[in-house]
């Protein structure tokens, strides 16, 4: 058996990589910490959303607004940009020649498909308003794109990331603050497409079924 | 998937040698597929009566939360020297009582108030 236990969430790089191993412990686990409270901001727009769900104020409700198909893309590529940026953090840990080209060409894909969800999230926010499903419209909107387009900004905002740590990979190499940094992006980016499945199941699926 | 890492394993890492990682990562994406798609189906083409489609969705959506929390978090039911599950189980809690306690207060104030 092995003796070796996992410091934080996300895989941990191991003794490979000692000195980024020794001080991803704190920082990936306090990165944790923050995750968990983001957690329950997006738990309780959950909870709102599902009190606000007969609050339509005549206004049209999840089956005029909601497309499946569309969400159905999206979720799938979400998921597939969570599997390519684990093929990521694998080819840093275990590429004995620390090349920079495998990390690079994955996180490349990650961000391609982070930034087509993002995409077609706005095209379909957009196809939302021209149905007449403004925020202002009903209680219902209102809590709809309180949560929404909150998971989408995150997803904005972690592509955003990954560039910029892209960016230091190449400026810089694989060096310690750049591997913690990109054990970090891990956890917000899994975590992210967790939050999506709750996203999904309650409003698309729950409100078209 | 839950198999003791082998007694060789020379990377030393708790996620196992590479290939169980690379395998543990296709796991995960493979059992999400497998929750997702159904699922979807089930809703496209009305495979099932309302409530037992909402109970469906409910046990697929908690189902591929613990998969991915397992397969791309890494987060086991030992062998971690963090607290990383018991802060996942306290944030549980935390959402149980503030998002369900939301839903109760105001289902119940809504039925009060005579509400749509």
């Amino acid at each position: 058996m092995n003796t070796e236990t996992g410091r934080h969430p996300g895989l941990n790089l191991g003794s490979g990589h000692a000195e980024a191993h020794g001080e991803a412990e704190a920082l990936v686990f306090g990165f944790w910490v923050f995750m968990m409270s983001d957690l329950v901001t997006f738990g309780l727009l959950l909870a709102t959303y599902v009190t606000m769900l007969d609050n339509l104020a005549s206004g049209p409700g999840p089956k005029d607004l909601f497309e499946l198909k569309p969400v159905f893309i999206e979720t799938l590529v979400l998921l597939t940009s969570s599997l390519t940026y684990g093929m990521a953090i694998l080819s840093l840990k275990h590429d004995p020649g620390r090349r920079l080209r495998p990390v690079l060409a994955w996180l490349g894909l990650t961000l391609m498909l982070g930034l087509a969800f993002v995409a077609m999230e706005a095209k379909d926010l957009h196809a939302l308003l021209a149905k007449g499903g403004a925020p202002q419209r009903s209680g219902f909107l209102s809590a709809f794109w309180a949560l929404v387009p909150l998971h989408a900004l995150h997803v904005s905002a972690a592509a955003l990331w990954l560039v910029a740590i892209a960016a230091q990979i190449w400026r810089f190499g694989l060096d310690t603050p750049v591997k913690t940094a990109l054990l970090r992006l891990g956890v917000l980016w899994h975590f992210l497409d967790v939050v999506w499945i709750a996203i999904v199941s309650v409003v698309f699926l729950g409100g078209l079924a | 998937m839950t198999a003791p890492v082998e007694a060789e394993d020379e990377t030393g890492t708790p996620d196992g040698t590479p290939r169980q990682e690379l395998r543990s990562y296709l796991w995960g994406y493979g059992l999400s597929l497998l929750l997702t798609l159904p699922v979807f189906g089930a809703v496209a083409w009305d495979w099932l009566p309302r409530a037992a489609l909402w109970w469906a969705i409910g046990a697929a959506a908690l189902a591929q939360v613990a998969v991915q929390f397992r397969f791309f978090l890494h987060i086991r039911l030992k062998g971690q020297a963090r607290e990383d599950l018991q802060l996942i189980l306290f944030t549980a809690l935390i959402l149980g009582m503030m998002g369900g306690g939301t839903i109760w207060i105001l289902h119940n104030l809504d039925g009060r108030m005579g509400g749509p």
